[in-house]
């Protein structure tokens, strides 16, 4: 089994800062980790690989530095690492970033033999779009499974793996041919941590790297700013909220007086709330 | 996504305003120039249609209205009453008229039918604008359907316009909300966008409305979709579509202290017959299951009245309750973020107020029971 795990590089968003005057986001100094949606993708596809034998194979496009993140994916247990890299790919909105990648799988396919499976995560936790693994997907024809609670059962003989998918207001179970795309849902599994000798071993493996030209594109105008279709006119700060909260007078008052007070104050601001909450009270 | 020629800062670099793309001037391709009218997906699973649909006829209403064109619903469903039922609907919400793909394969959602329905609608009726819900089945669509036709897809907007040029202007929060940007896609036909259930209002209906059907067959056998389903496991308890459509909605943070405390949320909620939920490091330790988690990751709240406390109104926390109509916030610090956007507070500690509104609610609701 070939399995290829794409992982992107993100900023650790809880630490994001804007600068005040240009609105833009500075990513100086900011720490970036693996997405961690992309986790539970790795793990899923790492204890395929432990069930049935092959190679996980992670995959990145990104700018130099996010050689970390593929190595830190080797440390967990991934077996090679590629990088996908140019100057070209900058700008990239979905559309754009499917195309790169989707190349460079079918690239990795001619280096390493036909892949059964590409891992992506559900979404990152910048871009948030969940766009790019069902772009990668459709461009290279593999049968699409997303938001996967549990891998059920793979057959490589086969070629079918069964897995249950969250849908609305229940659980799919579906059967489907290899090769396909899968995204995990969170907590679909629980990530290992890093091993000694696979960190070791991460340190000093060698990164496949690749340029455009290297994952056979040919036309550069399908990737970066200009192979994507979304274009971004404005970036702005939310409007704050004109007035704050109206603080309910706490001083030398009982918790009862407060709470009372409170719900009086609520029931003026929305009286229709008031009766229909009343007029649940008396029929039930 | 800074100049073309930048040193790669990041291949995804975060959206700037003023980048210089090829597809910035606004010239759009002749093949393009037939693409009319606002469209949305009405999104029915197993015979039920999701809300989202309708909120989004409500939003696509003002765009067709703003560009002098008409609304159509994109109804694509197993063959039965649910579809009729639906059709009217989406009459009653909006539509002028909607396009109705009935089909066995197109009962439950697979990727492959429903991608294959969705592009062939687009390219027979070519559509200016294309909106679906943010939700698993809509984004799981949406990604093939805007690969396939190689156009532009806003996520997760909460704000759509249509600009001087009469392009869509779909914004969207970055970074959690942090800063916000505005996505168009110039050149390219349709303009897809996707946003999460109740961002947008739900519109009234309005009975009586009606408008026309346009049939188009789904031309796929059983025999040719790869992916079979071989079983659906209903939840048990259906949480989480209610959590997001409650009327109200009681939730506790981490400055509830202890797992135990949440008895206090859930009480107050009873009494209200509200639905309760959390922030999201009270799901990180254990204390509630995720669906209960509200924000950014979580759901996205619409309620006539959220209660939180214990909360601080991180950003991401901020996001997924804005849409409420009254919020009330319990937090022991007059500085929380939180009342820079809760309409009404309370200083002091949830775990006395949180039972002292109980009973406070109880004791109105009861007293006007027996004089009503
Ligand atoms: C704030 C912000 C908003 C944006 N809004 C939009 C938008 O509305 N529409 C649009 O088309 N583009 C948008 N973009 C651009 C988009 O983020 C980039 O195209 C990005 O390269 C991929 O999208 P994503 O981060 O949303 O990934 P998602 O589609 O959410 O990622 C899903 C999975 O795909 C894989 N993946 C994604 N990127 C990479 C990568 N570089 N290398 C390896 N694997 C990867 C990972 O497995 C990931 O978990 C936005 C970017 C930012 C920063
Ligand atoms: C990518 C990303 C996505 C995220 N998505 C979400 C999301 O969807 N939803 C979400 O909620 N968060 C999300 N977060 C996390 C968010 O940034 C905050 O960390 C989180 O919302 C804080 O939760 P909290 O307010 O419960 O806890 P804290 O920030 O720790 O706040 C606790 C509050 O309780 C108050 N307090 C303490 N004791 C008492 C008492 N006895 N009575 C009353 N008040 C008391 C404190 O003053 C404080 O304001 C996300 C973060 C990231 C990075």
């Amino acid at each position: 089994m070939n399995i290829v795990v794409c992982i992107k590089q993100v900023p650790d968003s809880a630490q994001i800062r804007v600068h005040p005057v240009t609105n833009t986001i500075m990513r100086q100094g900011v720490p970036t980790i693996i997405n961690p949606y992309d986790l539970f993708s790795l793990e899923a596809a790492l204890q395929l690989r432990d069930q049935t034998g092959g190679k996980v194979i992670v995959l990145t496009m990104g700018p130099p530095m996010a050689e970390d993140a593929l190595r830190k994916a080797m440390g967990i247990g991934a077996d090679k690492a590629v990088l996908l890299t140019d100057r070209f790919f900058a700008g990239s909105d979905t559309l754009a970033t499917s195309f790169s990648l989707s190349m460079a799988i079918t690239k990795i396919a001619e280096k390493e033999g036909p892949i059964d499976l590409v891992f992506c995560g559900k979404q990152t936790i910048d871009g948030d779009t969940a766009q790019v693994g069902p772009g990668i997907a459709c461009r290279l024809g593999l049968n699409q499974l997303t938001y996967i609670t549990s891998i059920e059962a793979l057959d490589p003989k086969a070629r079918e793996i069964t897995v249950q998918r969250r849908a609305e207001g229940g659980v799919q179970v579906l059967k489907t041919k290899l090769p396909c795309m899968i995204t995990m849902l969170e907590g679909s599994n629980i990530v290992r941590r890093g091993s000694m000798p696979n960190v070791l071993r991460a340190a000093r493996e060698p990164i496949l790297t690749l340029n455009a030209a290297a994952a056979g594109i040919e036309d550069v105008t399908r990737c970066g700013l200009r192979g994507s279709p979304t274009v971004v006119k404005k970036v702005f700060a939310p409007k704050p909220r004109a007035d704050k909260a109206k603080l309910i007078d706490t001083t030398n008052r009982s918790t009862t007086d407060i709470a009372n007070d409170a719900v009086d104050a609520l029931f003026a601001a929305a009286p229709k709330l008031h009766t229909d909450l009343v007029g649940r009270a008396a029929q039930a | 996504m800074t100049e073309k020629a930048a040193p790669a800062p990041a291949a995804a670099a975060a959206p700037a305003a003023g980048g210089s793309r090829a597809g910035m001037k606004k010239e759009l391709p002749e093949r393009f120039r037939d693409y009319k009218h606002v469209w949305v997906l009405i999104e029915m699973e197993r015979g039920q249609v999701h809300p989202v649909s309708w909120e989004l006829l409500g939003e696509g209403r003002k765009l067709a209205d703003k560009l002098g064109v008409e609304l159509a619903g994109a109804l694509l469903a197993g063959p039965g009453e649910a579809a009729r039922k639906a059709v009217d609907e989406a009459f009653s919400y909006g539509a002028d008229l909607v396009y109705l793909m009935e089909d066995p394969l197109l009962a439950d959602y697979r990727n492959q039918p429903y991608a294959a329905a969705m592009t062939d609608l687009v390219n027979t009726y070519k559509p200016e604008i294309l909106l679906m819900g943010a939700t698993n089945l809509g984004r799981d669509l949406a990604g093939t359907v805007a690969t396939t036709l190689a156009t532009g897809l806003t996520a997760d907007c909460t704000e759509l316009a249509i600009d001087h040029e009469g392009s869509l202007a779909a914004t969207r929060p970055t970074f959690g909300g942090t800063l916000l940007c505005t996505i168009h896609t110039l050149n390219f036909r349709p303009q897809m966008a996707t946003i999460r259930p109740r961002v947008m209002a739900m519109p009234e209906a309005q009975e009586g409305r009606s408008g026309r059907v346009i049939r188009h067959a789904l031309v796929m056998e059983e025999s040719s979709v790869i992916t079979k389903i071989l079983d659906f496991i209903a939840d048990a308890n259906m949480d989480k579509a209610q959590l997001a459509y409650a009327d109200i909605v009681v939730a506790g943070g981490m400055g509830l202290g202890r797992p135990e405390n949440f008895k206090l949320v859930t009480e107050l909620a009873a009494v209200l017959g509200a639905e309760y939920g959390c922030s999201r490091p009270v799901v990180q330790k254990g204390w509630l299951p995720a669906e209960r988690q509200i924000g950014q990751t979580g759901k996205t709240i619409r309620p006539r009245l959220y209660i939180a406390a214990g909360i601080s109104g991180a950003i991401q926390h901020r996001v997924g309750v804005e849409g409420s109509d009254i919020i009330l916030a319990i937090n022991t610090d007059p500085n929380a973020t939180i009342f820079e956007f809760a309409h009404m507070g309370i200083v002091g500690d949830a775990l006395q107020i949180l039972p002292a509104l109980t009973e406070a609610f109880r004791r109105i609701l009861a007293v006007n029971r027996l004089a009503g």
